[in-house]
């Protein structure tokens, strides 16, 4: 396949205007990578020319994402998934016999990869790009079958990639909102400010994590005075161990496109975007076939409902794996075909988005609830919740529960609740919010979810007394290293700094001396870092350390001080070199 | 006459104009905040993080933030001083950078930036991490083990030279500078020295060949000054604008 | 600059015996060492309040308890790791004296390359090497793969930058952190080179 042809192929997938091909350079090369197209010199001078950037530069943006970094280049490209709790569920198992088995196999390749998103039904893995849940031996024989077999990833059975939703308790959002035009038909029989004061009344804000009044920011684009505005879905969905969004995106499809498009219709804007993460390249069609579906039915498109001037359409862009692109002005930066950089604020993206144009980003469940609030009124949804945080949250729970999966929960529920809920029981410690998120003891599990309280995007991880809290800190600062944009220093280097100091920590090598270290650097973090990513990235090891201080009592060196590396080991090349093995060829590893 | 818009920087009243930024205005009353990939030629930028201020209890990157009436600076504090010394040090043991070995010593600004701010080690864990020099160029090298990724080359050679020499790669603590060419060297870009790519470098990554023991050590801009005094390296850099000036 | 007779008098009061000062040159060039002999005639004032234990000055091969010990250079071998933690063991204050202790300096342009391709580079592969082997004689402190400054492997309580720090440095250093002081260095006297 040709770079022209695949210009063609992508821009047949999108309906909005696009200024520039330079804008769609990403999906160019996520696509390209979908189709197993190799990522050589040529293929990088041919983009080169036809977009006059620098073939280096082009190479700059696709290094930026993991999986463009390292692209495929195998017949089976498979990455599994490794948060916490893949590895609490033996994603070793996994790693280590598929690696035992396809080593030195040229037509495998095998990686890990950051949190995809199936922690309910884990270990999991992508295999050119699609999901595979419920990686238990059976399953994985199966693969290796299918694999020894040569046969191709389009002809291996669907129920390999069947991926269940796993609703275990329903609320207003996931019971009431219907997706089928009633909000929008309120909106094109009012003046767009009435729908916005409902929307006001109901006191909805961002369910992203940052909480800013949804109505406000719809507002501040509403009075920006241009022609072109956009309205952005994130459904990037990266912190480790949320995975709601993958169940909207499934089966609430056409809430959320609905309360897009309520949006657009009401701070008029014209074009529309789902920021796909790549994990879910699998609810690619359905999405497609749903935006179909509205365009038919004048959902979407132009004089929507029959309203004229009201015109408005979805493209659904891919992200290539980049945690960072869930900040929202790094997402739009990626949509705009570039490196996921976070952007300086002030401007913000209200005003100066897309393009540079007023831009609305919201998370999916917050479109959805909009539409739903539109639908069935202010007190439909304010009257669950608490004052502060009105209406409901759904969780992304995993871990050690029997009934893993997505809860609805109205804010001001307490985590003792939620646990009992999910038949959690021996619970050492909740994430709550991620890994950016906090580590919550059994001494605080009467907090409830909420704004005010323990505020979460939705993520929420169980560990009982059987996991070793460090492995999860570990697994974090690692998680962080690798997802840190490298645009400041303070994250660059302190992520780094921090997942080597966690490591010694964890294997039991650190003395108080690193862990003053460990609160120094992370206070840095917090207070100078570019964007949340840095400012977050300590929050659950500063925890452990904080609130269980007997475990980390157990892994301390009770010395002042320990060599920053194994001495001994540091010896290890020289012995080797000299075949030396007398008494003065070893050295005391991290003490003497 | 109309009321001068004003904000306090460590008590002293500084006044700003629209659309200034805190660097801005403080740079043109002569008040110094430590700075490494801000040059007021272009666009701030905000990465080094070494310019951060507290704005109302929160820390600021002082070049990125809008001036704004009555802010309430502060820049000068032991607080803010021990952040900024933690964040040269970082990016001390990021790179390798051997001052006693090194042609920009005495004239290089993150040298310069941690005299000023008392650093005296780099006190975090080194990297050592392995690094290319690149000499393939006629007048220059680029020696990317002192590279602190400010990008201010990237901007130069981008904004004003309209050349593209220069990219980022990677992220986080991959994140690189790389030059746009196919062997990925200098020499075989159109990068000259006369670009203003050549011009802004603030340490030793992007150094002229021929010239770098003519100002002997111990003689060189921050050797006897601090910097708040003498200013930027790049504002000191006059091989320029000899460069431009018609001979005879 | 401190009056030592004042300071003499006043440490006399406190303590009957001198301070105790330890000095010794791990993986670095001795230019440190010559830099504190740079000290001049002011070492007759200094030696008035200071008794040197284990320094290359008088060649004690033994590190006893200190009050100060001053390390130069930076850690490369097995015996450098030995002697600084010896050196921590028995001094109160550790000091790292120049830019090979304070950040491995020029040995450490090594750890751009292998240990491997070091010592074969050294022993057998370069120029006028007779008998090409790599020694692996027991009596022969075996190399760290890397030359590390001396922070990373013993807590060090200051440090003074500088290849090496002048002799003006070292002076201001020492006379201030035996009067007590808060050390601080006139603008002139801190470099990195």
């Amino acid at each position: 396949m040709d770079i022209e042809n695949l210009f063609q192929d992508v821009r047949q997938r999108l309906n909005n205007h696009y200024d520039s091909e330079k804008l769609l350079l990403l999906q160019v090369l996520q696509l390209a990578n979908q189709k197993g197209m190799q990522f050589t010199t040529d293929f990088f001078s041919s983009l080169s020319e036809r977009l006059s950037l620098p073939a280096t530069e082009i190479k700059g943006i696709a290094s930026f994402y993991s999986f463009l970094d390292k692209p495929r280049n195998t017949q089976y490209d498979i990455r599994i998934s490794d948060n916490i709790t893949d590895q609490f569920q033996n994603n070793a198992y996994v790693i280590n016999t598929l690696q035992e088995k396809y080593a030195d196999n040229p037509k495998v390749n095998i990686a890990t990869t950051s949190c995809i998103g199936m922690n309910d039904q884990g270990p999991a893995m992508l295999v050119n790009g699609y999901t595979i849940p419920n990686l238990g031996p059976g399953t994985l024989e199966h693969v290796f079958s299918l694999i020894d077999d040569n046969i191709p990833l389009t002809s291996w059975p669907s129920e390999l990639f069947t991926v269940a939703d796993n609703i275990q308790r329903k609320d207003i959002l996931l019971n009431d909102v219907s997706g089928n035009g009633t909000s929008l038909n309120k909106l094109t029989n009012a003046e767009p400010d009435e729908i916005l004061s409902i929307i006001q009344n109901s006191g909805l804000s961002g369910r992203g994590g940052a909480g800013f009044s949804t109505a406000s920011k719809w507002r501040l684009c509403k009075q920006a005075e241009t022609e072109n505005k956009h309205v952005i879905c994130n459904a990037d969905e990266g912190e480790p161990g949320t995975f709601k969004d993958r169940v909207l995106l499934n089966s609430y499809a056409n809430q959320f496109i609905e309360g897009m498009t309520l949006c657009a219709g009401i701070v008029g804007a014209s074009q529309g975007y789902i920021y796909l993460r790549a994990e879910y390249l699998f609810l690619l069609p359905k999405l497609n076939a749903v935006l179909q579906k509205r365009r038919d039915d004048n959902l979407l498109g132009n004089n929507i409902l029959g309203k004229k001037g009201f015109d408005f359409d979805i493209d659904i862009h891919l992200g290539a794996g980049a945690y960072i692109c869930g900040e929202e002005s790094a997402l739009i930066e990626s949509l705009e075909g570039k490196r996921g950089i976070p952007r300086n604020r002030p401007p913000f993206p209200v005003t100066q988005g897309y393009i540079n144009q007023p831009t609305i980003v919201n998370n999916v469940e917050t479109f959805l609830a909009a539409a739903g609030i539109v639908e069935h009124g202010a007190d439909w949804f304010k009257n669950t919740g608490t004052e502060k945080s009105p209406g409901t949250k759904l969780l992304s729970i995993s871990g050690d529960c029997k009934k893993p999966g997505v809860y609805e929960f109205p804010f001001g529920t307490s985590i003792k609740d939620i646990l009992s809920a999910c038949g959690a029981s021996d619970t050492q410690a909740v994430q709550v919010a991620g890994a950016a998120g906090h580590m919550v003891a059994p001494d605080e599990f009467d907090h409830a979810i909420s704004f005010e309280d323990y505020a979460t995007a939705g993520s929420f991880m169980v560990y009982d007394h059987s996991r070793d809290l460090f492995q999860v800190i570990k697994n974090f600062a690692d998680f962080f290293k690798h997802e840190s944009c490298g645009f400041c220093t303070p994250c660059r280097v302190g992520t780094s700094l921090q997942s080597d100091l966690v490591e010694k920590l964890v294997e039991g090598n650190a003395s108080s001396y690193d862990i003053n270290e460990i609160k120094s650097i992370a206070k840095l973090m917090q207070t100078t870092s570019h964007c949340g990513l840095g400012a977050t990235a300590s929050t659950a090891i500063l925890d452990l350390i904080e609130k269980f201080p007997q475990l980390l009592e157990k892994r301390l060196k009770h010395l002042d001080y320990t060599p920053a590396f194994n001495l001994d080991a540091a010896l290890e090349q020289s012995r080797q070199i000299t075949g030396r093995e007398d008494s003065q060829s070893h050295i005391g590893g991290y003490h003497d | 006459m109309t009321d001068q818009q004003t904000f306090s920087l460590d008590g002293k009243s500084i006044a700003f104009e629209d659309g200034d930024t805190i660097m801005d205005a403080a740079l043109r009353s002569g008040e110094y905040i430590p700075h490494l990939c801000h040059n007021p030629e272009f666009k701030p930028h905000g990465s080094c993080r070494v310019c951060i201020v507290n704005v109302n209890g929160r820390h600021v990157s002082s070049c990125t933030f809008p001036a704004s009436q009555d802010l309430k600076v502060e820049s000068n504090t032991a607080e803010i001083k021990q952040k900024r010394q933690s964040l040269l040090q970082m990016l001390f043991v990021e790179g390798n950078h051997v001052c006693p070995g090194c042609e920009k010593s005495g004239a290089c600004q993150l040298q310069a930036v941690a005299y000023y701010c008392d650093m005296l080690s780099p006190h975090f864990t080194h990297f050592f991490p392995r690094r290319e020099v690149d000499a393939s160029h006629h007048d220059f090298l680029i020696d990317y083990n002192r590279c602190i990724v400010c990008e201010l080359c990237v901007r130069a050679s981008n904004d004003v030279d309209g050349k593209q020499v220069f990219s980022i790669q990677q992220r986080g603590i991959q994140r690189h500078l790389a030059v746009n060419s196919d062997s990925g060297r200098l020499g075989d870009t159109s990068f000259s020295k006369t670009d203003k790519a050549a011009h802004v470098c603030p340490v030793g990554a992007i150094l002229p060949k021929d010239i770098g023991y003519n100002q002997p050590i111990g003689h060189r801009l921050y050797d006897r000054q601090p910097i708040s005094q003498v200013g930027d390296v790049a504002a000191n850099d006059k091989t320029l604008q000899e460069e431009d000036t018609p001979h005879g | 600059m401190a009056d030592i007779n004042n300071l003499k008098n006043k440490l006399e009061k406190t303590r009957p015996e001198k301070i105790k000062l330890a000095t010794t040159s791990l993986c670095g060039c001795f230019g440190c060492h010559m830099s504190f002999l740079d000290i001049d005639e002011r070492i007759l004032q200094l030696v008035e309040l200071v008794e040197f234990d284990r320094s290359p000055i008088n060649d004690i091969k033994k590190v006893g308890p200190c009050d100060i010990g001053i390390i130069e250079g930076g850690v490369a071998n097995a015996e450098n790791v030995e002697v600084l933690q010896e050196f921590r063991k028995n001094c109160k204050t550790l000091v790292a004296l120049g830019a090979c202790a304070v950040n491995g300096g020029i040995p450490a342009m090594r750890n751009q390359f292998e240990l491997k391709e070091c010592l074969e580079e050294a022993y057998i592969n370069g120029v006028g090497i007779e008998n090409p082997m790599i020694p692996s004689d027991p009596e022969i402190p075996l190399l760290l793969n890397k030359v590390h400054p001396i922070h990373e492997v013993v807590k060090v309580d200051y440090f003074l930058p500088g290849c090496p720090p002048s002799g003006d440095t070292i002076w201001t250093f020492l006379t201030e952190l035996i009067e007590g002081r808060p050390i601080s260095f006139p603008y002139e006297q801190i470099h990195y080179d």
